[in-house]
């Protein structure tokens, strides 16, 4: 059952969205164009180089500080299948099935 | 930073199974292509990283659902919900825009509040310079536009492995974007009646994701200063500063520790 509502484009909603959309492009694409305008040295090159497991961290650690037994009992379950097997899709599984289950035992 | 040291580490640390010249390219950042495969664009690249980005992409759609949901209850049409899914594509500032949603629209706030949770993508498409660099903009440019956390997880993984195929980010983006605007059409029409996405885990895989990149990531003893002090302005970080600021003061205090302690 679509009604006509569903359909709906208000053009304020619209603008609102594409202003959402451009700001977001220009998040993706600045880091990058900026960085290729400068020179970088060896210092900035070494600090450049702990950014993305830096930025891993920095996500996951105040998500995983929210949580709960149940998250930090998941989160190990996947830390402990990727260390071992190297294989993401298996530590995923076994990190979800894993919070579902400390999520009802707990 | 300890570089002859680590270097050894890095060849110690590296994945059982990877031929041992693939070793050379996990210095992520180091500039040009030296020592390691020349990045290219190419259809098994962006084939492998639309099939590897599957499971995840589905995962994601859990999450498409629930905004989906969200935004009806928000006031949006389903016509409105999918076009934020198929041109802001971004997960969180859109779950948080729609919470954001009122009458009058608050779009200075909205935008704004958007900006400051996806200013990490800059971070994000940087550190994948080093390999974007080596190709054509409207590439470089094109997949940059497809990136979100989870599939730039992938990416990352996929190129500091030296297996240089430049086009993953962009079919690992294809996929993303797919499930992302079918499963905000599923939620925005089906409304209400899937419940609470915990029940099934679903948004536990986002975090899973990041520790499962954290174990990659992990370089050794030189890695631990930088992910501690990460870390821990992290989390003061998130305690203190609205929003999503704690990412982005999380890798810049990383990487400046790193600038400062680097000769020493």
């Amino acid at each position: 059952m679509i009604s006509e509502d569903a359909l709906a484009l208000d053009p304020l909603i619209v603008g609102a969205i594409l202003a959402m959309a451009l700001v977001t492009a220009a998040t993706k694409v600045g880091g990058f164009w900026f960085l290729r305008r400068i020179e970088v040295s060896e210092r900035l090159e070494a600090g450049l180089a702990v950014l993305p497991g830096a930025i891993v961290i920095a996500i996951l650690g105040p998500e995983l500080a929210g949580g709960g037994p149940a998250e930090w009992g998941g989160a190990g379950v996947v830390l402990l299948v990727m260390w071992r097997t190297e294989n993401i899709l298996l530590s995923l599984c076994g990190g979800v099935g894993a919070v579902v289950l400390f999520r009802t035992l707990l | 930073m300890e570089t002859d040291g680590s270097d050894g580490d890095r060849g110690h640390g590296g994945r059982a199974g990877k031929p041992a010249d693939e070793q050379a390219g996990e210095r992520p950042t180091t500039a040009g292509a030296a020592g390691r495969e020349a990045v290219t664009f190419e259809w098994d690249g962006i084939r492998a990283g639309f099939f590897t980005c599957l499971p995840i992409a589905l995962g994601v759609g859990g999450y498409g659902v629930a905004f989906g949901v969200l935004a009806r209850r928000a006031g949006l049409s389903v016509a409105e919900a999918t076009l934020m899914s198929a041109t802001v594509l971004a997960g969180a500032a859109q779950i948080v825009a729609v919470e954001l949603w009122a009458d009058p629209l608050p779009v200075a706030t909205i935008v704004l509040a958007t900006l400051a949770i996806n200013l990490r993508y800059s971070l994000m498409g940087a550190a994948l310079g080093p390999w974007l660099d080596e190709l054509s903009s409207i590439r470089s440019y094109g997949s940059l536009l497809l990136m979100a956390d989870e599939n730039w997880a992938l990416t990352m993984r996929e190129l500091t492995s030296g297996s240089g195929r430049g086009g993953f980010l962009f079919g690992t983006g294809i996929a993303i974007w797919v499930f992302w605007v079918a499963s905000t059409i599923v939620g925005a029409t089906a409304g209400g009646a899937i419940g609470d996405p915990a029940r099934y885990g679903i948004d536990f895989v986002l975090a899973a994701v990041f520790v499962a990149l954290a174990v990659e990531l992990w370089e050794g003893r030189s890695t631990l200063v930088p992910w501690l002090v990460a870390l821990s302005t992290a989390i003061v970080a998130a305690a203190v500063v609205p929003g999503q600021w704690y990412i982005l003061l999380g890798g810049f205090a990383a990487a400046a520790v790193e600038v400062i302690r680097y000769d020493q």
